[in-house]
């Protein structure tokens, strides 16, 4: 029954424990909804064709009014909603009430991106990793305007602010990849900014936990610092335009810059570009990029130029859970917000 | 005194001049102190904020016909968005009703000549149309993309022109205090002899609570205006957590004052449709007090309840409980209102023309929008709807669905009042099964939108949600076409339309009761006010056999 209404609403998955009783307090007020104003109006109708006009200025009656009827529907209504709120206010706070034994993960948000800090060091950009049936508690902030996490399939959204922590838990009851998505207007990706919670497993999670200590090669170690560093929130790897030229392609091509001179894309040129970004601007783009200047170390930066390298084959499918983006630049002359935190 | 059947209101003359004729120069319009002449002019400005707005709805529903760009990038849709709420929030929606039906029929009603303060009406005026200058010039200088909510601190950093457009809403928010000091003034100290408080006609109480929310409320916003132009000019920080400074008080100053414009822009609304059902019901209302307590009711209650719009945003549980029960309560007042609606039809004399079309979509669509509204208000509900698409349906719902229908009501029902034509009925109901229709088509599918979790202000969006979005976009062209044909019939109706007949509805209501164009001073006689406003029990010859 809930099932077929989740599908008549178009409701997401429902992987959370929150999600059946929210959804069956949603069917409920739906239902209801519909009934009262069903109800009301077949009265109108009702009157509209019994008391249609038939002389036209006929005097009519001057009707008493009847406290009792009115007073009943007052508290009737007044009940319904009532009730709707003892149910929807023990399940807000039961969303507030985070059980001990939750596995905290640390969440920044920042223009446009999600970063998760799980306990044991590990960072992952977009994609936040979790067990099957046990809580997860979120600790979020913001590096710069306001966010909000929001898990449709987890029936959990919080406003994500700058200057202060908040939390958010929630216990996965279902498998599967559900997606993230920032619901508080950030700036022009806001639609961009999504994410991904993957909800693994017992054996696969363990296999995930083990996973940390791999080897990896200069690319691959780059790759990584790039998604750390948030630089593919703002380049794709697949050959579109984004906040900033794309990486597929470009190491060793030319660059037209926006003062008419044209560059060849070698290292020294991308490593100027991540250190000090303003001297060099590719022509239709905005120079929003902050530099990277002491928060990328050597290897880093050098592991990014291996990766950038590594694409010449380029376009390649993201392996990271790049926002899906059909991008589009913005105006030139239109100066974004220097995104205050975008080097972590 | 004699009986009201025997002594007739007497002031149906018709008159040689209406306010309209009586000076033909341009002048004698752009600086009129008539009340009547200043709501026209109102009019005409509300109504090219709607065109424009709705221009800009339309672009941003043409952009949401295909995930990705379709015609537009994303900083061009952020900044239509978000001119989109603020020409439909400050320059029409809160002004429309209030200024330009208000202006005219107030006084009217209540038997006066003129408001309190003409001249001020007409500052009020000019400063509306500075304001909404100020406001649109902002697409000039550099656009704005903050949302019509300006929520700090995106707000104190984007590098559009926030200063701007604030500095032209706080100016619209002047003039709407000016324009609610006067009606309250004009209610208090003009009401002629024989209009006691309990004899004013309903949409005049409905402009009376709607004013004074305007006067207390419209403070607080221009003062967290002004704090953000500081913020954004000068860095003072405030709502910066970075200087100190916290946006969360941002959110309360915010929907402490536009929580309760939300009721500046229903209570005018729902003054219409006391008008409208009593007159083509030919019935006196179920409960006039009902409907005035109600109207007091929800102006002070509407205060408390800002709180549920930051459910997520990082409140106590406490006061989040507190704002949701206090929300149920203010919504029990427009129930009130409902019921006693409906059940004035009872024992009526019903003539559904097109005013009472609109007065009936305004009740389906306001039901929905306001049971709606609860449910949002239903926290553990709300963590889910907040900020996406079910919300966006929600609020148009009470704003498209109720406001505007209600102003659509008004249109038709004052037309002969305020130009002496008629239009035909025939375009009229065309004209309301496509606006109706095409209401439906854009917003039932964004509440499922938002069921399967779209957020709002979202220039992307995953293909899932596409089929959905297009049907919303069908549904907004449909809307456009219902407005267009209406604007074109009663275009033609006021240059070529039959004219129309003093009370050509029959209504007992005061406005009727002087000539349809009213003379420049209202009245040509004292009007007899012996019979009350909704008096439909006892006979009235002068009109009601002279008519038919």
């Amino acid at each position: 029954m809930l099932e077929l209404f989740r599908k008549l609403l178009h409701l997401p998955p429902a992987a959370s424990s929150f999600a059946r009783g929210v959804d069956a307090l949603h069917v409920f007020v739906i239902v209801t909804t519909f009934l009262g104003v069903g109800v009301i109006g077949a009265i109108t109708t009702y009157f509209v064709v019994r008391w249609r006009e038939r002389a036209p200025g006929a005097t009519t009656p001057r009707v008493a009014v009847s406290v009792g009827r009115e007073s009943a529907l007052v508290v009737g209504t007044l009940a319904l909603f009532f009730l709707w709120w003892v149910i929807g206010y023990r399940q807000y706070l039961e969303m507030r009430r985070r059980p001990a034994n939750a596995i905290p993960v640390y969440v920044i948000a920042k223009q446009w991106m999600w970063k998760f800090s799980y306990a044991d060091g590990r960072i992952a950009n977009d994609v936040l990793t979790v067990p099957l049936g046990r809580p997860v508690e979120l600790i979020m902030t913001s590096r710069d305007v306001i966010h909000s996490f929001f898990v449709p399939a987890m029936r959990v959204k919080q406003d994500v602010l700058p200057g202060r922590y908040v939390t958010l838990w929630f216990q996965p009851i279902k498998a599967g990849t559900y997606p993230v998505f920032c619901a508080e207007y950030c700036g022009v990706s806001h639609s961009k900014m999504l994410g991904e919670v993957q909800v693994l497993d017992d054996a696969s999670y363990r296999r995930w936990q083990q996973d940390a200590t791999q080897s990896t090669s200069l690319a691959a170690f780059g790759r990584d610092a790039a998604v750390r560093h948030a630089c593919l929130s703002c380049h794709t790897i697949d050959g579109q335009p984004h906040i900033g030229p794309t990486w597929s392609r470009l190491y060793g091509s030319p660059v037209k810059l926006a003062d008419g001179r044209e560059v060849v894309a070698d290292p020294a040129y991308l490593t100027e570009s991540m250190m000090d970004p303003a001297a060099e601007i590719v022509a239709g783009y905005p120079a929003v990029m902050p530099t990277y200047l002491g928060s990328l170390d050597t290897a880093e930066t050098a592991a990014i130029v291996e990766y950038i390298r590594s694409l010449q084959a380029g376009p390649v499918t993201a392996s990271v859970a790049l926002p899906r983006l059909a991008v589009s630049v913005s105006p030139p002359g239109v100066a974004q917000p220097p995104p205050a935190g975008a080097a972590p | 005194m004699t009986g009201a059947a025997e002594s007739p209101p007497r002031a149906l003359t018709t008159a040689e001049t209406n306010y309209a004729t009586v000076r033909q120069t341009v002048g004698s319009w752009l600086l009129t102190t008539d009340h009547k002449r200043i709501g026209v002019l109102y009019f005409v400005a509300t109504t090219c904020a709607l065109a424009l707005g709705g221009l800009f709805a339309l672009l941003l529903r043409i952009e949401h016909l295909s995930p990705g760009p379709t015609v537009m990038g994303a900083m061009t849709y952020n900044r239509l968005f978000t001119l989109h709420g603020i020409t439909m929030v400050w320059l029409f929606l809160i002004p429309s009703i209030p200024t330009a039906f208000g202006n005219f029929l107030l006084p009217i009603q209540i038997g006066a000549t003129e408001v309190a303060f003409p001249r001020l009406n007409l500052l009020s005026f000019w400063i509306y149309v500075a304001g909404a200058v100020c406001v649109l010039s902002a697409m000039w200088l550099g656009a704005i993309d903050t949302g019509w909510t300006f929520y700090a601190p995106y707000s104190t950093q984007s590098p559009s022109a926030v200063v701007p457009t604030v500095v032209g809403i706080f100016m619209v928010g002047w003039s709407t205090i000016l324009t609610g000091v006067n009606f309250i003034v004009t209610v208090h100290t003009m009401r002629a002899r024989g209009v006691t408080w309990m004899r004013v006609p309903l949409f005049t109480w409905a402009m009376y609570g709607t004013s004074i929310i305007q006067v207390l409320a419209t403070p607080v916003l221009g003062l967290s205006l002004v704090i953000v132009a500081l913020d954004h000019a000068l860095g003072w920080g405030l709502f910066d957590p970075a200087r100190g400074g916290d946006p969360v008080l941002y959110q309360h100053l915010f929907w402490f004052y536009s929580h309760p414009a939300v009721y500046i822009m229903i209570l005018p609304a729902m003054g219409v449709v006391s008008e409208v059902i009593p007159t083509f019901a030919h019935k006196n209302p179920y409960s006039y007090e009902a409907i005035v307590y109600s109207t007091l009711g929800i102006a002070f209650v509407g205060f408390l309840t800002w709180g549920h719009h930051m459910f997520v945003a990082g409140m106590s549980s406490f006061d989040a409980g507190a704002f949701g029960v206090l929300s149920m309560l203010v919504a029990i007042f427009s129930a009130i209102k409902v019921f006693t609606w409906v059940w004035t039809l009872s024992k009526g004399s019903i003539l559904t023309a097109t005013p009472l079309l609109y007065a009936f979509g305004f009740l389906f669509l306001f039901m929905f929008g306001g049971m709606t509204g609860v449910a949002v208000a239903t926290m553990s509900l709300d963590v889910h709807w907040h900020d996406t698409y079910f919300v966006v349906a929600h609020f148009h719902f009470i704003m498209v669905g109720g406001t505007l229908t209600a102003w659509f009501a008004a249109l038709h029902y004052w037309f002969p009042k305020v130009t002496g034509r008629m239009y035909s009925e025939r375009l009229g109901a065309l004209g309301f099964a496509l606006v109706f229709g095409g209401f439906l088509g854009t917003f039932v599918p964004q509440f499922l939108l938002g069921n399967a979790g779209m957020p709002r202000r979202y220039y992307d969006y995953p293909a899932r949600f596409q089929t959905l979005n297009v049907m919303s976009t069908l549904g907004s062209w449909l809307l456009a076409l219902g407005m267009l044909l209406t604007l074109a019939y009663l275009i033609h109706a006021l240059l070529f339309g039959e004219r129309a007949a003093a009370n050509p509805w029959r209504s007992r209501c005061f406005e009727w009761r002087t000539a349809s164009p009213p003379p420049e001073k209202n009245f040509v006689e004292a009007p007899d006010f012996e019979l009350g406003a909704y008096d439909y029990s006892a006979l009235w010859p002068a009109t009601d056999e002279a008519e038919s």
